[in-house]
């Protein structure tokens, strides 16, 4: 069988940007591309290494994200101090079903399944992996699509912060698990925008060869 | 090989290179091995639309930060607050970092991201390269993901039912000028043809 026709295969490179796809440069100099002028690389640089730096960076700035309280409610019957999860019990006691729900799904399963997905990805490309690769590149477009959504509780936060305040009887804190918290989700923001799913078809190519 | 580069498209997503073909109206091109979108067939007046689609985002995002989101009231005391409002009181309490990352993702990267879209867009309807719009395009690009209105939207519904236990709440112009905002962003980054507009850029080189 013959190799795949890639762009890196053929000696092109694709630009990221405006994705015109141009002969590559004798190797040594830096590649840009003709029409947009954007640096081109035939794969992200560091890919892997980018990947794992800032996961694993997310991984334990998890912790405190959840341990820590992300908000402080004080009034005259003292002070409360809510975690992710403690906010969720109470929006599921006081009947809010749905919302509980949603605000689960948002803020606990994304950022768990979104550092245990990468964790897969770049594990599976670590060890050339050549099975399943249609299924781990729509995993990793469901990682980059769903990834943001886990920002809700900050903006809950926000707005709650802004409102409740010294004149309605009860006042509302940030707690230092909101920063831990809205710098897991930039990490892996970072980590998925690193990872680089070509590799994932690279491996293989390499085991096509003879 | 003789045919040229720029006549391929390869999968950003597999790498797999394909031979650029016409498409029928609204037709679609994605790849054959791994499924990813390559390109589409947009209609000709695709920018004119994108273009009429920001403007009136931009519009609405001035509305949207210039009036309080929501309101409320706790025994006769009223409470209100705009989106950068908001921003401060989190600076205040001492939660810069996430006060930063509130006005980043909601504020600056939208407002870069319709200015620029709108600039380039208004540039190349006159047949113009327009100053700086490459560079403007990079940047749309690249900021794109950090760009959460919509994530915003659920964020302060959900803060309202919250607040719903404890106070009467006013909803404010801004809060539906926010949703508004939110489906405009959405529908001008689908109408806009990145394809087309590349291509004019090229050609006014």
């Amino acid at each position: 069988m013959n190799a795949v026709p890639t762009a890196a295969g053929m000696g092109l490179l694709s630009c990221e940007v405006c994705r015109l796809v141009s002969r590559a440069p004798a190797p040594g100099g830096d590649a840009h591309c003709p029409r947009c002028g954007a640096t081109l690389h035939a794969r992200k640089p560091a890919s892997l290494a980018r990947t794992w730096s800032f996961l694993i960076a997310a991984m334990l700035l998890y912790v405190p994200a959840n341990t820590l309280p992300i908000m402080d409610t004080s009034s005259l019957f003292g002070t409360q101090r809510d975690t992710i999860v403690s906010g969720v019990a109470f929006l599921w006691t006081s009947g809010s079903f749905v919302l509980a729900a949603l605000v689960f799904f948002a803020s606990v399963m994304v950022p768990l399944a979104k550092m245990i997905a990468l964790a897969v990805l770049a594990g599976s490309v670590q060890v050339r992996s050549v099975r399943n690769r249609r299924t781990r590149t729509r995993l990793f477009r469901l990682v980059e699509f769903i990834g943001r959504w886990s920002m809700l509780d900050i903006y809950v936060v926000t707005i709650l912060v802004a409102l409740v305040q010294v004149n309605t009887l009860a006042t509302i804190h940030a707690g230092p698990g909101a920063a831990a918290f809205g710098a897991v989700v930039v990490l892996t923001m970072f980590a998925a925008a690193s990872f680089d799913p070509r590799l994932i078809w690279d491996m293989q190519e390499e085991g096509e060869r003879p | 090989m003789e045919t040229p580069p720029a006549a391929f498209v390869a999968c950003l997503e597999c790498d797999l290179l394909h031979r650029r073909t016409p498409l029928p109206p609204g037709g679609e091109a994605r790849c054959k091995r791994c499924g990813a979108r390559l390109y589409r067939a947009a209609p000709a007046d695709a920018n004119e639309r994108a273009l009429a689609l920001a403007l009136t985002a931009c519009i609405l995002f001035i509305v949207a930060n210039a009036y309080p989101i929501v309101g409320l009231d706790v025994q006769g005391v009223r409470n209100s607050a705009t989106l950068f409002g908001a921003v401060e009181s989190l600076w205040d309490d001492e939660a810069r970092a996430v006060a930063v990352l509130v006005f980043v993702t909601t504020i600056l990267v939208p407002a870069a991201e319709l200015i620029g879209l709108t600039w380039v867009l208004l540039a190349l309807r006159q047949g113009e390269r327009g100053y700086g719009a490459v560079p403007l395009l990079h940047f749309i690009e690249s900021v794109k993901p950090w760009a959460m209105v919509e994530v915003f939207v659920l964020g302060v519904l959900v803060s309202l039912v919250k607040l719903a236990h404890i106070a009467i709440i006013e909803p404010g112009v801004a809060l539906f000028s926010f949703g508004g905002l939110m489906l405009f962003i959405a529908a001008a980054s689908a109408a806009f043809d990145p394809d087309a507009a590349w291509s004019q850029l090229e050609a006014t080189q």
